[in-house]
């Protein structure tokens, strides 16, 4: 069988994902076995390179860069996963959501306790940084999304599950324990 | 002296008393109907709308229909169960419910009801209201992002007077509860306690206890809700 | 102050029951209803002020914020909008020189939106004070505006000989018209008043009442169709202490106005009506429920009360006849659509929030104080005087198989004659369009906002119970309306605005399927967000109310009568669109950092 391509990348997320990615442990040598990875931190390739079967996305969109390069895997990866409640639901980053921005901005740079060294009060606002959007938004509020799978950080065994079953097109029969938001 | 009365649900037949609610006979009989807004103890107003059923064609909230002999129950449907699924992705997406940085995440009957019926993401975009949280009561924080309005705080928690603490406010989708100012200050540790028990999630936290339990061995980390009544 | 707010608790005796009028009183004096005043209620009445707060925040017309010395409440209806409302709401704030939502610094006039305020025949209308102004143009706005500035009184300025019939008595004095177009068997001057009290109560059991109102199979009038009969013989052998007779005019409906003219012209036929009814079912108390929005109405029904009560058509031994004693009271709303639904309008009459009831018991059980309670629409009680009257057979002789009698339709929207039209149920659409002179028909909204938008194809449908079932509301559009923008929007919004939010599908729904609708008119719709909306909105036929289950139709009938409007705003194009504009979203923030948004790649 042919191997198939994974990309993945973290959006507005803690990598934490990614983490629990390595936590399938000594499967990851299986895996390995199953697929080639592409645009990803775990082998660092920055841009895509072949079209991709699975892009697997940990986090929302906070920034205009978040979305582009949302927006460069769906237009790369056959099948697009939301992986963990920031791709899912906005997470921890969209706490923010319902905040005035402004308020949010001031709090980072100016009020906040530890905004000290910033004697001149500056907002950064140069044209290379992303811009922030209005509020954190999920995954698929942006593009289509194909797959969901939630918790902070998702269950290894999840991820591992639902891996075999997209690669080897089996029946994905989720046990309780597995899915959970936390 | 009671009546026993026969009814069916989804095609079993069950005996329970006249004067039960359809809730109530399911729950004795092994079979679980889902709640959010019913409370022991209480009289059933169907707020969460979760335990709909349906008979003779028509949608009945099973918390406030009383059994009648010969009733035909639909209970676990698939059109019936994806109401309420739709019921419950509704509700994560019209307030702000972040399990993972919830006190009560394991413990909390909305999220086991996702858990449950498995909802990996909900059908409807998210809303993120803008909503306050209010610390002024020296025991209780009330979180308006977690509140799901199901009125348990309100109709459970009052004084000896039957004074409320708790109370609807505006109407429609502004619609919050809120905490009486003057009775908040004065709540005595062991309201404070019970309103946040009575809570079906983690809008009413009692302050300055953290986790006690850890993630992984709380209430429905292991076992689904509804599978301590299902036999 | 505070001895004010205790004499207005002692005069209703410190009963929470009573709670909207301690309110309405309240206000009156001091023109809101602030922490402070609800602290004190709070002292006085076993609720917490977080309960009274309930009850106060529930209601559009009661206020925790100091009002202004002239509130003008701006009827947002669909008809509003239609008539100019937009010139006349531009006018109003260049007048006042304030925004919707605002009151002018020096506290004299405040200005807000209402939800529609039942005179859809004559708008765009205000209520400024409890007076009600109609037809009111961006001129007219000026005139009454600089009015207020420069002291006259609002009495002075109503035009006094536009309000025609009774709307011209003193008591009333209101601009307000009757637009009576068409009269039938109800709304004929041929029945002496008082003639079923004085003449036939006193010989006639009240078994033989509710035989003769269930023989003529009378359905209810508000829109639900309840055979009046049968509910008159459950509430007769429901158990209690007391029995109550309940008139139910909170005609809310958005397009429904022929409660408000039956009040005007036939108030002792109503009340007869509660008379009759409280004789056959055997209670001893009658209450009215008066939408607030006509209060302007409310001394002279008092009148017609007390005049009765002089003539022993209410009291004690009524016409004579032993031990029938029975009086009216009117309790008013304070503006919430959904007490226009039995229960909440229970719930409301006993001072709560008007959140519908869980059912079963149903009031004829268990309704008012927990007591046997029938609850009639205006029209109904009014109609059941004359079959008593002319008896059941030549009731049944009117409409047709499936719907007996006649209905008094409320007739808006584009048409040359706007009004009131009493006919016989089984009349077909097309005839009801050509009796109100409608030309150039895209639409015609039948049974107000949670009916049914039906289109050219369904014209030759009939009006019953069966087919097409009405309250009264039909609200005409022509082709050169946008039905999506001006009609779906505008009742979505309605829909929102009113729902009591106590189900969570009927509070959150309606939300998220206006957002979906707004989407599709603002072009970023794709075909599965027409699918979406229609399986998302089944949700709320779990609702626990009648407003609730249809609170998504003006979206499904739309959609059923209609989808071509909604497929020429579709991007056929793409499968998928969140509706998501990266151009818009970062506008905020980078104006905050002093920023042009840049985009370095093309989306």
């Amino acid at each position: 069988m042919e191997k198939k391509i994974i990309a993945t990348t973290s959006l507005a997320g803690c990598f934490g994902c990614h983490m629990s990615i390595l936590d399938i442990d000594e499967r990851i040598l299986d895996l390995i076995e199953l697929v080639e990875f592409n645009k990803s931190p775990v082998d660092d390739i920055k841009t895509f390179t072949k079209p991709v079967d699975i892009g697997i996305i940990e986090g929302g969109c906070c920034n205009s860069e978040n979305v582009e390069v949302l927006r460069s895997f769906r237009k790369n990866c056959k099948i697009l996963i939301s992986l963990g409640e920031c791709a899912i639901m906005g997470g921890l980053p969209a706490l923010r959501n319902g905040i005035p921005i402004e308020e949010c901005l001031n709090e980072a740079y100016l009020n906040g306790p530890t905004v000290g060294l910033n004697t001149e009060h500056i907002m950064p606002c140069d044209d290379e940084l992303p811009m922030l959007l209005d509020k954190v938004y999920p995954c698929h509020e942006i593009v289509k999304i194909d797959y969901y799978l939630p918790g902070c950080p998702p269950r290894a065994d999840l991820i591992w599950d639902a891996l075999v079953a997209l690669l080897t097109g089996s029946e994905l029969d989720l046990p309780y324990e597995v899915v959970k938001f936390d | 002296m009671t009546n026993k009365i026969k009814i069916k649900i989804d095609g079993k037949e069950i005996i329970t008393e006249e004067g039960k609610t359809i809730v109530e006979a399911a729950k004795e009989n092994g079979i679980f109907i889902p709640t959010l807004c019913n409370f022991a103890g209480t009289l059933p107003k169907g707020c969460c709308r979760m335990c709909t059923i349906k008979i003779n064609n028509r949608f009945m909230t099973s918390c406030t229909t009383p059994a009648a002999h010969g009733m035909e129950v639909e209970n676990n449907t698939k059109e019936i169960n994806d109401f309420r699924k739709g019921i419950v992705e509704l509700l994560f997406v019209s307030g702000n419910h972040f399990c993972p940085s919830c006190e009560k995440s394991g413990n909390c009957e909305l999220q086991a009801l996702a858990y449950r019926y498995q909802m990996m993401v909900p059908r409807f975009p998210y809303d993120f209201p803008m909503r306050s949280v209010d610390g002024s009561s020296p025991y209780i924080i009330k979180d308006q992002n977690r509140c799901i309005l199901c009125k348990r705080c309100i109709k459970t928690i009052h004084d000896d007077q039957g004074r409320h603490y708790f109370a609807f406010k505006d109407r429609g989708h502004k619609l919050e509860v809120i905490l009486d100012e003057k009775m908040g200050k004065e709540m005595s540790q062991a309201i404070a306690k019970k309103a946040m028990e009575n809570c079906p999630v983690g809008s009413i936290i009692y302050k300055e206890v953290g986790f006690a339990t850890p993630i992984g061995k709380r209430k429905y980390d292991h076992q689904p809700i509804g599978s301590e009544i299902e036999n | 102050m505070k001895d004010r707010i205790f004499e207005i608790i002692s005069k209703y005796n410190g009963d929470s029951y009573r709670l909207m009028d301690i309110l309405h009183d309240i206000q009156a004096v001091a023109g809101y209803i602030d922490h402070a005043t609800i602290a004190l209620l709070a002292d006085k009445l076993p609720l917490s002020a977080a309960q009274i707060e309930e009850t106060v925040s529930f209601y559009h017309f009661y206020s925790d914020k100091p009002l202004a010395k002239f509130n003008i409440y701006l009827n947002d209806s669909v008809t509003a909008n239609m008539n100019g409302r937009k010139e006349v709401l531009a006018a109003f704030e260049a007048a006042c020189g304030i925004k919707q939502g605002q009151v002018t610094s020096d506290g004299t006039l405040g200005l807000f939106p209402t939800s529609c305020i039942g005179m859809n025949d004559q708008e765009p209308a205000a209520i400024i004070n409890d007076k009600v102004f109609t037809r009111l143009t961006p001129f007219r706005v000026k005139q009454i505006v600089n009015g207020l500035k420069h002291g006259l009184s609002l009495d002075d300025l109503v035009v006094e000989e536009c309000g025609d019939g009774k709307n011209a008595l003193p008591e009333i004095n209101s601009m307000v018209c009757n637009n009576i177009r068409r009269k039938g068997a109800l709304l004929n001057h041929d029945y002496k008043l008082f003639s079923v009290i004085n003449d036939i109560l006193p010989n006639t059991s009240s078994d033989e009442i509710i035989d003769i109102v269930s023989e003529s199979n009378i359905r209810g009038r508000g829109g639900a169709g309840f055979p009046t009969g049968l509910k008159w013989k459950f509430g007769s052998r429901a158990k209690g202490e007391h029995r109550y007779i309940i008139c139910n005019a909170d005609e809310g409906e958005p397009g429904t106005f022929k409660d408000r003219v039956l009040l005007t012209e036939y108030p002792e036929m109503v009340f007869e009506g509660m008379v009759t009814a409280g004789y056959a079912v055997g209670a001893d108390m009658g209450l009215l429920y008066l939408r607030y929005e006509y209060k302007y109405l409310l001394s002279y029904l008092n009148g017609v009360l007390e005049s009765m009560r002089k003539n022993n058509y209410l009291g004690k031994n009524i016409s004579g006849i032993e031990d029938f004693d029975f009086d009216i009271r009117i309790q008013l709303g304070a503006g919430a659509y959904i007490c226009g639904e039995e229960s909440a309008l229970i719930e409301s009459l006993e001072g709560k929030r008007g959140e519908p009831r869980d059912k079963p018991p149903f009031p004829v059980e268990k309704g008012y104080m927990n007591l046997p309670t029938v609850v009639n629409n205006v029209e109904t009680l009014a109609t059941v005087v004359k079959i008593i009257k002319n008896g059941a057979d030549w009731f049944n002789k009117l409409g047709n198989k499936d719907s007996v009698g006649t209905k008094v339709l409320s007739i808006s929207g584009d048409c040359r004659f706007p009004g009131i039209y009493e006919v016989e149920w089984g009349l077909k659409i097309g005839d009801v369009l050509d009796m109100c002179g409608a030309d150039n028909v895209q639409a015609i909204q039948v049974g107000g906002p949670s009916g049914a938008l039906i289109g050219e194809k369904d014209f030759h449908r009939e009006l019953s119970y069966s087919d097409l079932p009405t309250g009264g509301s039909m609200i005409v559009f022509n082709k050169n309306r946008n039905l999506l923008t001006e009609v779906v929007l505008n009742f979505m919004n309605f829909f929102i605005e009113e729902s009591c939010g106590t189900c969570s599908t009927c509070r959150n729904m309606p939300y998220v399927l206006r957002e979906k609708l707004l989407k599709v008119i603002n072009g970023r719709g794709v075909k599965q967000d027409i699918e979406d909306m229609t399986s998302w909105a089944r949700l709320l036929n779990v609702s626990r109310c009648g407003l609730g289950q249809t609170a998504a139709n003006p979206i499904v009938s739309s959609i059923k009568n209609f989808r071509p409007l909604y497929e020429a705003l579709l991007n056929h194009e793409v499968e998928y669109d969140s509706g998501f504009n990266l151009e818009t979203s970062v506008l905020e923030s980078c104006k905050v950092v002093g920023r042009q948004p840049i985009f370095h790649h093309n989306a």
